[in-house]
């Protein structure tokens, strides 16, 4: 006998409680603080500010909690809680020369004014299991010493003063809004570049790596990777002059690329930019080498097909929310298309005779 | 000159912009239909449906271009009181407020790109009266033929035969309101 | 969520959903870009009909919320929760009740009045998009009324399989000027979508589209003049009411592969039902 399936709000009721339930865990294990989150697992944080656009370690940390680790569904909880805020304005621009660096690495020059930093990297560690972790046992201090003060110069300054390397023009146009405008074809590099910081960091890596491989090969050299905390400035109309309202942590990518020419210009370095919140610097190194490969129809270059260069391609598939949302919505009832789709498919059937067929085979 | 500016907004926003909004999509769906809107008390020349429809649509996204005696202070501030709007000429606004009169000529306003119909001016006109007979509508939302009195029939014919490009007419009379979008054919 | 505004959404987000909705009834079968908002609830679940339907409510509306015709299918279920709590709304399973009704994949078998506004969730609102992916193409042939690749899909059906071989999401033609996708509704409803009395509002969120058809619009299923459009569903009664003009699911009822066939529109059929109506299956 059928009977129509009720229920669904209780359905929806258990299946919450029993995933509390299950985000707790074994309750003889310690609950885990929204401190240890921010402080222990930095860098899952920091793709929860970064993909989320939205610069809160202790709400990315909770979101990171929330979501069982789940850090997809994290960014989509730190985004849905993003669109509600009010906007009180925007930033002055960010001066990433005047960074306190962490960590500057160039890959172009063997030294350079500022120095090589390597900064809490997981570059040259061997990948041992670390058996003493398991064991909780404390990590001793790291030495340290006073940094140097003043800016630290970028790379590509130094090419730029001998014209080796394409000017960087000077821009003072506000940049679209990606979350406040649909997006609108063709985009310009300022909405490229908004798009690529807040893409899924595997859909950027992928893309990345497909130019090294071929697909659009830029021959890209790393002029300089650094991260480290600037300010963030905002003008107060009624004060008429901007003041410091707190710090953010940032990774910035420049790229240094194959160099383009013809007969009137002189040969000349191109340029990839990535700048992206907190210590993110695959995500910034990818982001760096796909704004590289999208800039093909600036730079003259031909369109050679490859998925990274197609900025409809990059644009509409890099948002994980919208990529997890729709993936994840096939899994919702769609019995009423299958139900169509199935009187067709018989329809066709039985014209086409199958039918009587697989009769005589039985 | 203050109070005047800071007073006649909706008192609670998301409900009476809500109801306002029902019955402007009402009146846009199903032209020559006359409706009720309420809440707003803009200063003169505006009418209450005129200031409610501003209110209900406006903000700082939405250039609003003031023709004739609406381009007044007390208007000019109590838009920018209560909706942030910037003010501009015909040509760059999306909406435009005003007697028949004063909004003219016509061809000033934006009708939309080919690819990008919508990105066109609706005009909020200032009727001294508005009622459900006059000239002949047919068109998506009526369902055989409606009547409106509008201020002209040529206008509506011109603007109707650049679809989809074109104009969107609210008509705005005292606390009532009807409109016109370009898609209805005026005879 | 009292820390919410009424219906959720901010009153700017509001603002520019009614902005684009006012343009979409004013160009029926026209894909108006707005800036979708990231919603609390994932895109591809009903993102795009759920700000439609927060930026037409009032607190006076009937809300009804169906998926696959239903109204107790989770999602639905979970739709009309989230406006329970943000917008007060009364909420109704009763399609003659409603004043707004939301819906995915289905039209209301009971004919929809003047007083209703039916908002339909869209996945892909572009009809073109499996022919050409690129959005500045299908934006060029709306623009040009370029619809030839879309005739030449159809006919290429009708060469391989005899018949058009699109079953749901349809494409219509509206007033004679746009192509739109009416939604993954079976093309069983696509005959509902013209000149009905109601407002059709469609909202595409991940896609960030509104588009809408007005009252009384016409809406033409595409076709051939020697392959016309045919409206179909499974050629049986509803097992439950009997009724022998609405669209059926099929259900498995048993381990040998039994089925029976009942009603999509669970409230169509309930009614029905109470009114006396049993179809073979009922108890």
């Amino acid at each position: 006998m059928y009977v129509a399936v009720k229920g669904g709000e209780r359905a929806i009721e258990n299946a919450h409680a029993w995933l509390a339930e299950e985000r707790r865990g074994d309750r003889d294990v310690a609950e885990l603080s929204i401190a240890q989150i921010r402080e222990q697992l930095s860098l899952a944080v920091n793709r929860v500010m970064a993909e989320g656009s939205l610069y809160d370690p202790d709400l990315a940390a909770l979101a990171i909690k929330q979501a069982r680790g789940d850090l997809i569904e994290a960014i989509f909880l730190i985004r849905a809680y993003r669109t509600t805020l009010p906007r009180f304005g925007a930033s002055e621009p960010v001066d990433t020369g005047a960074m306190a660096c962490d960590r500057r690495i160039s890959a172009t020059f063997k030294d350079l004014p500022g120095g090589q930093v390597l900064g809490p990297t997981f570059d040259y560690t061997h990948r041992l299991l670390d058996f003493k972790l398991a064991a909780e046992g404390e990590t001793p201090a790291a030495p340290s010493r006073v940094a140097e003060p003043g800016d630290v110069p970028h790379v590509t300054e130094f090419l730029n003063r001998e014209g080796l390397i394409e000017e960087a023009v000077h821009d003072d146009t506000p940049p679209p809004d990606l979350t406040r405008e649909p997006l609108e074809m063709p985009a310009d590099r300022a909405l490229r570049l908004q798009a690529l910081t807040r893409s899924d960091e595997g859909f950027a890596l992928g893309l990345a790596y497909s130019t090294q491989r071929g697909y659009a090969r830029n021959h890209a050299f790393v002029g300089e990777l650094r991260i480290g905390t600037v300010p963030v400035e905002m003008e107060i109309p009624e004060l008429g002059f901007a003041i410091d309202i707190g710090e953010v942590t940032l990774t910035e990518c420049e790229t240094v690329n194959q160099f383009k020419g013809s007969k009137t210009e002189p040969p000349q370095f191109t340029r990839g930019y990535g700048l992206v919140f907190g210590q993110t610097e695959r995500k910034a190194i990818s982001m760096a080498l796909v704004d590289r490969a999208l800039r093909w129809e600036e730079l003259g270059e031909d369109f050679v097909g490859a998925p990274a260069q197609d900025a409809e391609f990059v644009l509409y598939h890099a948002d994980n929310i919208q990529a997890t949302g729709f993936l994840e919505h096939i899994k919702l009832p769609h019995y009423v298309d299958f139900q169509s789709e199935l009187e067709l498919v018989r329809k066709l059937r039985r014209e086409a005779g199958a039918d009587q067929v697989q009769e005589a085979a039985e | 000159m203050q109070a005047d500016i800071l007073s006649g907004g909706f008192a609670d926003p998301a409900i009476q912009s809500a109801h306002a909004f029902r019955s402007v999509m009402e009146a846009m769906a199903r032209p020559g239909t006359v409706h009720d809107i309420h809440g707003a008390t803009p200063p003169a020349p505006l009418s209450p449906a005129a200031g409610a429809v501003l209110l209900t649509l406006c903000d700082t996204d939405t250039p609003v271009h003031l023709a004739g005696d609406a381009d007044c202070d007390a208007v000019r501030s109590w838009l920018a009181f209560h909706t942030g709007a910037p003010i501009t000429g015909p040509a760059q606004c999306m909406f435009a407020v005003g007697t028949w009169e004063a909004l003219g000529p016509l061809a000033a306003y934006p009708v939309g790109r080919s690819d990008y119909p919508d990105r066109s001016a609706t005009l909020i006109v200032e009727c001294t009266e508005l009622q459900a007979e006059g000239a002949t509508l047919t068109g998506p939302g009526i369902k055989d033929t409606a009547a409106l009195s509008l201020p002209e029939v040529a206008a509506f014919q011109a603007n109707s035969a650049l679809f989809p490009l074109g104009l969107d007419f609210i008509f705005a009379s005292g606390s009532r309101l009807a409109a016109l979008p370009r898609t209805t054919q005026v005879t | 969520m009292t820390d919410y505004n009424f219906a959720y959404l901010d009153e700017q987000t509001k603002r520019m959903i009614r902005r684009a909705i006012l343009k979409g009834l004013a160009i029926p079968g026209y894909q108006v870009p707005f800036a979708s908002r990231e919603m609390p609830m994932p895109y591809g679940w009903g993102t795009g009909g759920v700000q439609v339907s927060a930026a037409v409510l009032t607190p006076e509306d009937t809300f009804k919320v169906i998926d696959q015709g239903a109204d107790d299918t989770t999602n639905a279920v979970s739709i009309r929760s989230f406006f329970e709590r943000t917008a007060q709304v009364a909420t109704t399973t009763a399609t003659a009740e409603a004043t707004v009704i939301q819906t995915r994949h289905r039209i209301p078998e009971a004919a929809l009045t003047e007083g209703q506004i039916l908002v339909y969730q869209v996945p892909i609102p572009e009809p073109l998009r499996f022919l050409e992916p690129r959005e500045s193409e299908t934006r060029k042939m709306h623009e040009l009324e370029e619809y030839g690749l879309m005739h030449v899909k159809l006919y290429e059906d009708i060469a391989r399989h005899g018949h058009i071989a699109t079953s749901y999401a349809y494409p219509v033609k509206v007033e004679a000027r746009y192509v739109m996708d009416p939604s993954p509704i079976p093309k069983f409803d696509n005959p509902k979508l013209g000149h009905m009395a109601a407002i059709q509002l469609f909202g595409a969120g991940r896609e960030q589209r509104i588009y809408a058809l007005p009252p009384y619009t016409q809406v033409v299923s595409l076709d051939f003049e020697d392959h016309p459009f045919e409206a179909s569903k499974a050629d049986h009664p509803c097992g439950m009411c009997g009724a022998n003009d609405s669209y059926l699911d099929e259900v498995i009822i048993d381990d040998a592969g039994g089925r029976m066939f009942v009603c999509s529109d669970t409230d169509h059929c309930e009614a029905r039902q109470a009114q006396g109506h049993r179809g073979k299956d009922a108890a």
